[in-house]
């Protein structure tokens, strides 16, 4: 019999029972909560006169509508103050944890779980959120699904599923220097494609990825979604295990002890095998930039916007044109030649300390240019915090750079962060789906390094040779 | 949940890849609280032209297809978000079936949830389809959920693969929390074990 993978593992541990046909009701550990996707379930949780089976398992979070203006102020949009005091209402009602918008602890639901604590190697994740995908840095099983599921799990602690496959990334080598975690992955769906990982859960593996900061394993692993497979995972070592230590809602003492025994066994075995593996080198990848209307349409920042004529499949060559069309972009322009208007840093992406501190060093001593407005939304109150304490904030603001309350903000632009129509925008976030961060708007995924230099230069630049 | 055995209806086409669910129903249209009522939001920002009016050149503003029941389109549809509002929006539309070449996992199963059936057929089968739809107004599909089937109005058949579990949810409209709540003395057995071995994924969170 061949060895386990890393998922196997963690598969294996949480099978409640499975039918002869592969169906399995797999059991879920923790779940996280948001006020989008919550208030159906609750709803529904009401009309079937159900109770959540472990309300002690699950943390909720106000982060999608939440204004990164003064909270003080409250909410001027009303229909998103009544989806906030719905989930608030929710969770008096049902005896789960919230971190209102006035605690500090409050932020983006991917930010908040891993800094807590919340998120633990080899557990099952989930939340009504495709972003769950992040938690898998610690060697979990993390995966976003639908309001019908939460419900589910909030009823039965359980879900229905089946096995999905098994991709391998590797990704060996040394990165260029300023090329970050947002590069790889964003090359990784380059590569693979926005269905590439459809079906299938990746393990990222290789020098490049054992390198990475446990920050940068949760950007790798937040864009497993862009890249089509609902989960990603790296296996813990020490980082994962120094992370974790001393978190609110990590196991202490003798209990931390036993914990990282079992996580120590969390590793795929040397003689088990994936269904598929896709191979990097990382001496390839180039800051990356997108330049279309899906996460895949990503180039290197030292290549150009691409050529539909040179595209021999007619559905990519349509795919293409319509998006160089909505994107406002000509054929065979350089990356380094598009001008932008807009810089967001933030999202469940890049939004944590060590994304604003790099950010925060590129930004010393520079300013924002004159026709572009720039803002940083941390991930969460307590990252604020932590910048603040260390000053990154006014070297943001004395740079030009608005500094704000944290939240999800213009990843999605739900609350009042939102880009005009036509407005172009470099941005740190997730996806760069037709009017994703405002109708008509025009988003380009980058790396924090990369979004600090195109807002100082009014343009994009090849961050390794930017001075 | 409403059963899905079999449907003849008239058919949409929208002729895209890579439908994400922020096209299927955007943001704003999130803050709402309830399932239904999301109609209005479907497509909400490929409906309108510039100026804000219809676009007539789209495909659910053409008379057409007024009344559709399947929606024909291509491959990986859904993809992006989690958002449950998606196939709440189709439906709120009167789509009972969506048919591509490849669908984004979440999307897939969240149609399941709500008596909506998601059809994979080959990229090749998917083109003769579009093609049929495209150039004959009033033209109608067979979905047949028990024999896996999609007829075509030429008699053309083609057959499909679902997951058995599935298939039976959504053919008997079963609520599935329930059926999972059939199980509680294996979740329960479960839990006892996974105490014993992994004690530290027990303790209340609630702070």
């Amino acid at each position: 019999m061949s060895g386990k993978t890393l998922f196997d593992k963690i598969w294996d541990s949480h099978v409640v029972r499975a039918e002869p046909d592969g169906t399995t009701l797999l059991y879920i550990d923790r779940q996280l909560v948001h006020e989008v996707t919550s208030p159906q379930a609750f709803e529904g949780l009401k009309l079937a006169g159900r109770r959540p089976r472990r309300p002690g398992a699950t943390l909720a979070v106000p982060d999608h509508n939440v204004p990164t203006t003064d909270r003080r102020l409250g909410i001027a949009d009303r229909i998103s103050a009544i989806q906030i005091q719905t989930l608030e209402d929710n969770c008096r009602e049902f005896g789960i944890t919230l971190f209102n918008m006035s605690d500090v602890r409050q932020g983006i639901v991917h930010v908040i779980g891993p800094e807590q604590g919340f998120t633990l190697p080899g557990t099952t994740i989930v939340c009504g959120d495709s972003h769950t995908s992040t938690h898998g840095a610690f060697g979990a099983l993390a995966f976003g699904i639908g309001t019908s599921e939460v419900e589910h799990v909030l009823a039965t602690q359980c879900l229905v599923q089946k096995r999905p496959k098994t991709m391998e990334i590797r990704v060996d080598g040394v990165l260029s220097d300023r090329c970050s975690a947002k590069d790889v992955i964003l090359a990784i769906i380059g590569k693979i494609g926005t269905a590439g990982g459809t079906g299938y859960v990746i393990e990222y593996t290789g020098s490049v990825i054992r390198g990475l900061s446990m920050e940068g394993r949760m950007t790798l692993c937040n864009m497993s979604i862009e890249g089509g497979a609902r989960a990603g995972m790296v296996a813990p070592d020490e980082k994962t295990i120094a992370y974790i230590k001393g978190r609110p809602l990590a196991p202490t003492g003798a209990s931390f002890d036993q914990a990282t025994t079992a996580w120590q066994q969390l590793k795929t075995d040397d003689d088990a095998k994936y269904d598929a593996t896709v191979v990097l080198k990382a001496e390839e990848i180039a800051p990356q930039v997108s330049w279309g209307t899906s996460p895949g349409m990503v180039s290197g920042v030292d290549d150009r916007v691409p050529d539909p004529k040179k595209m021999a499949d007619e559905k990519i060559r349509q795919a293409t044109e319509r998006a160089l069309e909505y994107m406002g972009l000509i054929a065979n322009t350089p990356i380094t030649d598009i001008h932008i208007d807009r810089v967001f840093i933030g999202s469940c992406t890049n939004s944590r300390i060590e994304d604003l501190r790099l950010a925060a060093s590129f930004a010393k001593g520079k300013h924002v240019a004159k026709t572009v407005r720039a803002m940083v939304v941390p991930g969460s109150g307590l990252v604020k915090q932590q910048a603040e304490e260390e000053g990154i904030d006014r070297v943001f603001t004395a740079a030009g750079f608005e500094w704000r309350e944290p939240g999800c903000s213009m990843c999605l632009a739900m609350n009042a962060d939102v880009l005009q129509p036509g407005e172009r925008c470099a941005s740190t976030s997730n996806r760069n789906f037709e009017g994703r961060q405002g109708a008509g708007g025009r988003t380009h995924l980058v790396s924090p390094a990369m979004a600090v230099a195109a807002a100082v230069e009014g343009h994009f630049v090849d961050i390794r040779h930017w001075k | 949940m409403q059963p899905f055995t079999q449907l003849t209806g008239l058919v949409a086409a929208l002729d895209r890849v890579n439908v994400d669910t922020d096209q299927i129903i955007p943001k704003q249209f999130l803050k709402t609280i309830k399932r239904t009522g999301l109609r209005e939001g479907l497509f909400f920002d490929w409906r309108k032209q510039k100026d804000g009016s219809p676009d007539p050149a789209f495909f659910l503003n053409q008379a057409r297809y007024q009344g559709a029941t399947i929606l024909l389109t291509r491959d990986n549809f859904g993809c992006g978000s989690s958002r449950e509002h998606a196939p709440w929006a189709l439906l709120d539309q009167g789509f009972r079936s969506v048919i591509a070449s490849s669908f984004a996992d979440i999307f897939y199963n969240n149609c399941f949830q709500n008596g909506i059936l998601p059809v994979v057929l080959q990229a090749g089968e998917i083109q003769v389809l579009m093609r049929e739809v495209l150039a004959t107004p009033g033209y109608q599909l067979t979905v047949d959920l028990g024999q896996q089937t999609v007829t075509s109005p030429s008699g053309a058949t083609y057959r499909f693969t679902i997951d058995p579990f599935r298939k039976d949810c959504l053919y008997r409209g079963l609520d599935s929390i329930g059926l999972t709540l059939q199980h509680e003395s294996a979740i329960a057995d479960y839990e006892a074990r996974r105490r014993a071995e992994a004690p530290w994924l027990f303790t209340d969170l609630r702070v």
